[in-house]
């Protein structure tokens, strides 16, 4: 196991080894962030670090920008880059974009309703809300319902 | 590609029936929105599903014997162009989605009323399409990386429907944004194993990466591209411990919103992870085996116990249904971990029944919540006599999630059972049996308030109007209907579940 971690190895999978540092440090963000748009910034590091993994995956080595001469007489012997994992990532960051336009815009509306983005506020707030609910209804039901 | 190869067909307006099933509600979203009336909003989204339905049936009927269709988008040849391709199980999805739009639509007119601000109806029904489209999106392509796309466009829509619930509760706005990120999370693994899947094979039709996937079990990327597809899909699907933003989302939503959701969105994951594990994987790689019966049963079964329990000590009725569903999902990924037809046909008939059950009952909610201003076991007090026929369908579908003989829910259960006996497991089939006592517990909390307990106050209460009955209703005596006639449920999933556990052969 252990010896295939030779140094060509290493520096062969660069990209690899950045994508997997970019979506831990992503994935980090959401999940350790409380601040609402900290955690949209983390998830867009997140998503960044998959457009490196394809981007990074359409590499040829030697490969030249997937273009054809315009009198369309290709050369055999020149080497294209693929650039379907492009055309794939283009879409995902419209995707991208669309999700973080949706994100932020919650994230207004929340602080219009509950005048604070820290998560541990408005847990605070749900709660009493919950608590106040289940005390209201569960003496109805004869203190039965948590 | 070569000029040669590309042949001039004229080809009828039934060929293309694949893509008008998306197109239809794809296009009339836009259109809503231009029009701009409030009053041709409703009348438009109607429209648009009820001809998807009628096509979804229609491409049922074609494919049910086993024929595949498929569709060449643009006139592509696949694997390089975007493949449709329509089988029994897809199809199966197709009209189960469409028939839960069409019937909740009507109902959604006075719930989104009541429920939402008027200047934001139009806006409501061009997203309600919108999901829609996506979700018909994701059932009907062959194509690995558009099933990502589609997927991403109605969840987007159904963050946007959740949240619309913040009129009557704010918290809808945090449940809408966890499941945002939940969601996005789960996506973007899924497209990270896409990812991996391409490195590996360098295709992204399905039936393309089915076939070079034969001789690589071995290979490490497949495996992770595995585990990410799983793992992403788990989320959407709310597999149990991924199944945080759930019961939230569920309760915070409006009314029509969950009901329509609750009863397709989740179905619509369980049939992508059919459809990657079945034909783009096959049952026969060994990971995958392990996988299915050390992860993926596990906590199925432990969704069915521990999501039941939850759900017996719940105040709210539409938070109990909530809990209620992500036990009814352990249900479907315990016939998917079966691994044999019997269980992938009870997998597909339970997707479809739960439906159909959960959309009935969440109906029933949102009439309660309409006209008696909540869903709390305390506000639904005495109702049974109140409004009688909301409340004998409630509990009609209620004994159908139970699984009572003579409702939908019984034959699931029951093909499930067979499957756990046909592979030995008769301990599973004990717990199925045992689990569905849970569900015995908490409907008949359910049952008791409504028709025990006298009613609250004196201020006399309406039954609810016609055009909220009349959904409920259609979707309680389809709990009944599928439950005495199996005919089409049955033979379409086990069509279906041939097709899926075929693999590569039944993709080509």
């Amino acid at each position: 196991m252990l010896e295939e971690f030779t140094w060509p190895f290493i520096v062969g999978h660069l990209n690899y080894w950045l994508f997997i540092v970019l979506m831990m440090t992503g994935l980090y963000i959401v999940v350790a962030k409380g601040n609402l748009v900290k955690k949209i910034v983390g998830l867009n590091i997140f998503q960044t670090s998959v457009f490196m993994l394809y981007i990074s995956m359409g590499k040829v080595t030697g490969g030249t920008a997937p273009i054809f001469p315009i009198d369309l007489n290709i050369d055999p012997d020149v080497v294209y880059s693929n650039p379907l994992p492009h055309v794939l990532i283009l879409t995902a960051i419209v995707v991208g974009i669309a999700t973080t336009s949706l994100g932020l815009a919650l994230i207004v509306r929340i602080r219009e309703e509950y005048d604070s983005i820290e998560e541990e506020r408005i847990l605070e707030i749900e709660q009493a809300i919950a608590n106040a609910e289940n005390q209201r209804h569960g003496q109805a039901m004869g203190g039965r319902a948590t | 590609m070569t000029t040669e190869n590309i042949h001039h067909v004229s080809a009828s307006l039934g060929d293309h029936l694949p893509v008008l099933v998306v197109l239809v509600p794809f296009v009339a979203a836009p259109l809503l929105v231009f029009i701009g009336s409030r009053r041709l909003a409703w009348s438009i989204a109607f429209a648009a599903s009820a001809i998807s339905l009628v096509i979804s049936f229609l491409l049922l009927m074609r494919v049910i014997g086993g024929e595949v269709i498929s569709y060449h988008l643009g006139g592509w040849a696949p694997p390089l162009g975007i493949e449709y391709r329509v089988d029994a199980a897809n199809a199966f999805v197709l009209l189960l989605v469409t028939a839960i739009a069409v019937v909740v639509l009507p109902f959604a007119r006075e719930s989104v009323r009541a429920e939402i601000p008027d200047r934001q109806n139009t806006l409501f029904y061009a997203l309600f399409l919108l999901c829609l489209t996506g979700l018909l999106g994701v059932a009907v392509t062959g194509d690995a990386f558009n099933v990502f796309v589609f997927l991403e466009i109605s969840s987007l829509a159904t963050y946007v429907l959740i949240a619309q619930g913040s009129y009557r509760d704010k918290r809808a706005l945090t449940a809408s944004y966890d499941y945002l990120i939940m969601g996005t999370i789960g996506a973007t693994f899924f497209v990270i194993g896409l990812g991996l899947l391409y490195m590996a094979t360098g295709t992204l039709n399905m039936a393309d990466i089915a076939e070079r996937l034969v001789d690589q079990a071995g290979n490490r990327t497949v495996r992770a591209a595995f585990a990410f597809i799983v793992v992403g899909i788990g989320l959407k699907v709310a597999i149990y411990p991924l199944h945080l933003w759930l019961p939230n989302a569920y309760t915070f939503a409006p009314s029509a919103v969950t009901a329509f959701v609750a009863a397709t969105s989740t179905k619509v994951a369980v049939y992508v992870l059919m459809r990657f594990m079945f034909s783009v994987f096959q049952p026969v790689f060994l990971f995958e085996v392990n996988t299915l019966e050390f992860i993926i049963l596990p906590f199925a079964l432990l969704a069915m116990f521990a999501a039941s329990f939850i759900a017996v000590f719940q105040s709210d009725f539409k938070r109990m249904l909530a809990y209620s569903s992500i036990a009814q999902i352990g249900y479907m990924l315990l016939g998917i971990a079966f691994l044999t037809e019997t269980g992938l046909t009870a997998a597909i008939v339970h997707l479809f029944n739960h439906g159909i059950t959960k959309a009935a009952l969440f109906m029933g909610v949102g009439i309660y919540a309409l006209r008696l201003g909540g869903s709390f076991l305390d506000d639904i007090e005495g109702a049974g006599r109140r409004m009688p026929w909301t409340s004998a369908a409630v509990v009609i579908a209620g004994l159908s999630l139970i699984g009572v003989p003579g409702t939908a829910g019984f034959i699931s259960k029951w093909v499930l059972v067979e499957a756990a006996l046909e592979k030995g497991w008769w301990l599973i089939a004990i717990l199925i049996v045992a689990s569905s006592l849970l569900a015995v517990i908490y409907v008949w909390r359910v049952i008791e308030v409504l028709y025990l307990k006298a009613p609250k106050g004196d201020v006399i209460v309406k039954e609810a109007p016609l055009s909220m009955l009349l959904p409920l209703w259609v979707m309680a005596l389809a709990c009944v209907y599928f439950g005495l006639d199996t005919d089409l449920t049955i033979s379409a999933a086990r069509a279906a579940a041939e097709g899926l556990m075929a693999g590569t052969s039944g993709m080509r």
